[in-house]
C-alpha cells in the first residue's frame, strides 16, 4: 500500500478502534481495573493492587498510567505506593518469598532458613533470582507467630518452617 | 493481691454455633436503644489493645446525624505476636458479620467494610462466600445494607483507625490528628464505627446470651474473656480464651517452660515483665486498686533465659523504625536513634548513662508523637531498659 492510501485509511478508521488497538496491555489493565472500581481516590489501591497481582510489582510506566486513567497527579500515585510494603515499585520476580523477621520467627530459627533460602536461589534478601522467577524480602510480623518460622510466597503462607523443609518448598515452586 | 485470681479458660468466641440467623433475627427486632444499653450494661471494651467502651462508641455514633455512616472492622491485625483476628476470621467469620449488620441496625449504616491485611489474602475467598450468604438474608429482610472486603497492603500503621480510614481512602496511612473522632469524622469525613475483629465477635456472645453473663465473667473494670495469643518460648502455643484479670503469675505457671524470664504483654508497643514482677502483674484494663495491670490487645510472648532481651529490644526497634509512616519527627527520628543510641552503648562508642539519655527521648516521644506507635515505643523500650539493664550494655 503507498502512503497516500495508507493515509487515505487511517482517516476513516475509527479513532477509538484506533487507540484500543493500539494500547499496551498495561493500559488495557489500568482500564479495566479501573472500569471496574471506579476512577475516585478511594478506588487508587484496589487499582494498584490489581496491577501488581499481574505485574508483580508497579513499573514507572504503570505508575504514570494509573495517574493518567485516574486523573491524579503521578507523584500522588507514588507516594501512595511507596507507602505500602506489599506494593513494590522495584521490578520482582515470579514468585516473592517473604520472611517474617519479627521477634518470634527470629527467635524460632528464622535465619537458618533464610540462608538456606538465600544458597538454593543464590540470591540475598532483597534481590531477584537471574531468570526472573523468585525475589525475596524480609517482612514484618505474618501473624504466625504460634506456627513460627513463617513466610509467604506470593499469597500462601508456609509456617513451622525448617531449612530441609524450606528447601523441599522452594523445589516445587522451581518446577512450576 | 493479684495472686487471688486463678486462670479461668472459657469457650464462647469459637464455639460454633450455626443459628446466626436466629440470633440476627432476634437483635433486628430489638431498638437501637435497647442493644447499646445491652451493650453498655456489658461494660464491653474494644479488643484491639486502646479499650475504648463498644457500647459509648455505637451510641455516639448513633447519636451523629449524617446522612451517610459506615461500619468497619478492623482486620489488620498487625502487632507483632497477635493473630486471634486471622483465627476468628478463618473459624467464626459470621459472628463478625452479624455484628456489623447489629451495629448498621443501631446506627444507621448503609456500607460496612472489613479492612484485611495484605498478609492474610488467602482467607478473602472464604470471606466473600459467607458476605454474600449474608448479603442475601439482609435483601431478604429488606435491611439495605452490603460489606465489602478491602484489602490492605501491608502496613502496620493501618491499624490505627484514622491511618486505616486515609489508607481506604487511596492515601498514604498516616494517622490524622484526633479529636475528631471516628465516631463523628470517620471514613470519607462521616461517622464510622470502627471495631476490631474480636470485639466484634465479644457482640454476638453478648447478644445471644445477655450482658448478664459477659459481665459475671472477669474482673471490675475489666469484664469478659478475652483471647490471648500465646507465642514464644512455651510448649503450648496457640490462642486461648481467658478470663481478664488473672495474674501473670498463674499464666506463666501454665503457659511456661519452666524457665520463663519474662513476658512481653501486647506485643511490640506493650509492656515488658521480668520474672519478678509476675505475682504483681495482673493482666486487664487500668483501674484495678492493686497492683499494675497491663491492658493488652492479646499478644503474650514469652522469654526464657536463654533470651538476650538486648536481641528483643533491637528486633522491636527494627520494627517500630520500619513501620513508623514518618509524618511526626518525634516518632521518624525517635525511633531511629533509639536503635543507633542501644547498638552504640553496646558496643562501647557510648557510655552506659547514655541510656538514661535514651530513656528521656521516649518520654518525649510519649508526649509529642502524633498517633500510638510513637507514644507506645517508651513501653517496651523502658520496661527492658529498666528491667535488663545490664544486658544492654555487656
Amino acid at each position: 500500500m503507498s502512503y497516500q492510501e495508507l493515509n487515505a485509511a487511517t482517516k476513516t478508521i475509527n479513532l477509538i478502534t484506533l487507540k484500543k488497538t493500539f494500547m499496551s496491555p498495561i493500559q488495557t489493565l489500568i482500564k479495566d481495573l479501573a472500569d471496574k472500581h471506579g476512577r475516585r481516590r478511594e478506588s487508587l489501591l484496589p487499582v494498584m493492587q490489581g496491577v501488581v497481582e499481574q505485574e508483580n510489582f508497579l513499573s514507572e510506566y504503570s505508575m504514570v498510567e494509573i495517574a493518567r486513567e485516574m486523573d491524579l497527579p503521578a507523584a500522588e500515585v507514588y507516594g501512595t505506593a511507596t507507602f505500602y510494603s506489599f506494593l513494590e515499585v522495584k521490578k520482582m520476580g515470579k514468585f516473592i518469598i517473604r520472611m517474617c523477621k519479627t521477634i518470634t520467627c527470629a527467635m524460632k530459627g528464622k535465619n537458618q532458613v533464610l540462608f538456606a533460602i538465600q544458597d538454593m536461589l543464590k540470591i540475598k534478601v532483597g534481590e531477584t533470582s537471574a531468570d526472573g522467577r523468585f525475589s525475596l524480602l524480609e517482612t514484618n510480623c505474618l501473624g504466625l507467630c504460634h506456627k513460627a518460622p513463617a513466610m509467604l510466597i506470593n499469597h500462601d503462607i508456609y509456617t513451622d518452617l525448617t531449612p530441609e523443609k524450606v528447601r523441599e518448598i522452594l523445589t516445587e515452586y522451581m518446577s512450576k | 493481691m493479684a495472686t487471688s485470681y486463678q486462670l479461668k479458660r472459657a469457650d464462647f468466641i469459637f464455639k460454633n454455633e450455626n443459628d446466626w440467623e436466629e440470633i440476627l433475627g432476634k437483635i433486628l427486632k430489638q431498638s437501637p436503644q435497647e442493644l447499646i444499653n445491652e451493650l453498655i450494661s456489658s461494660e464491653l471494651k474494644g479488643r484491639g489493645g486502646a479499650g475504648f467502651p463498644t457500647g459509648l462508641k455505637w451510641k455516639v455514633a448513633s447519636e451523629t446525624k449524617s446522612d451517610k455512616k459506615y461500619v468497619i472492622c478492623n482486620a489488620d491485625e498487625g502487632e507483632p505476636g497477635t493473630f486471634k483476628d486471622r483465627e476468628i476470621l478463618q473459624r467464626v467469620p459470621y459472628k463478625v458479620l452479624t455484628a456489623m449488620v447489629a451495629c448498621a441496625h443501631v446506627i444507621g449504616a448503609k456500607e460496612g467494610f472489613i479492612y484485611l491485611r495484605n498478609e492474610y489474602w488467602f482467607l478473602r475467598d472464604e470471606l466473600e462466600k459467607v458476605i454474600d450468604e449474608f448479603e442475601y438474608y439482609c435483601k431478604e429482610i429488606k435491611l439495605d445494607f452490603s460489606i465489602q472486603i478491602f484489602m490492605g497492603s501491608g502496613a502496620y500503621i493501618c491499624g490505627e483507625e484514622t491511618a486505616l480510614f486515609e489508607s481506604m481512602e487511596g492515601k498514604r496511612g498516616e494517622p490524622r490528628n484526633k479529636p475528631p473522632y471516628p465516631t463523628t469524622y470517620g471514613y470519607m469525613g462521616k461517622p464510622t464505627v470502627i471495631n476490631n475483629v474480636e470485639t466484634l465477635a465479644h457482640t454476638y456472645t453478648i447478644f445471644k446470651y445477655g450482658a448478664k453473663k459477659f459481665y459475671d465473667l472477669g474482673v471490675q473494670y475489666s469484664r469478659g474473656t478475652k483471647l490471648f495469643s500465646v507465642s514464644g518460648d512455651t510448649p503450648k502455643p496457640g490462642i486461648y480464651e481467658l478470663e481478664l484479670g488473672m495474674s501473670l503469675q498463674d499464666f506463666v505457671h501454665e503457659f511456661g517452660d519452666g524457665d520463663t524470664k519474662a513476658v512481653q504483654v501486647g506485643g511490640a508497643s506493650g509492656f515488658l515483665v521480668p520474672r519478678k514482677k509476675f505475682a504483681d502483674t495482673a493482666i486487664g484494663y487500668q483501674g484495678k486498686l492493686t497492683g499494675i495491670s497491663l491492658p493488652t490487645g492479646g499478644s503474650m510472648m514469652l522469654f526464657n533465659s536463654s533470651r538476650s532481651m538486648y536481641n528483643v529490644l533491637d528486633n522491636y526497634l527494627e520494627f517500630f523504625r520500619e513501620e513508623s509512616c514518618g509524618q511526626c519527627t518525634p516518632c521518624r527520628v525517635g525511633c531511629q536513634q533509639l536503635l543507633i543510641g542501644i547498638k552504640a552503648v553496646k558496643r562501647g562508642e557510648k557510655p552506659a548513662n547514655y541510656l538514661d539519655k535514651l530513656l528521656r527521648l521516649t518520654e518525649t516521644m510519649q508526649y509529642t508523637a502524633k498517633c500510638g506507635l510513637g507514644q507506645s515505643v517508651a513501653n517496651s523500650f523502658s520496661s527492658i531498659v529498666e528491667n535488663f539493664r545490664e544486658e544492654m550494655i555487656y
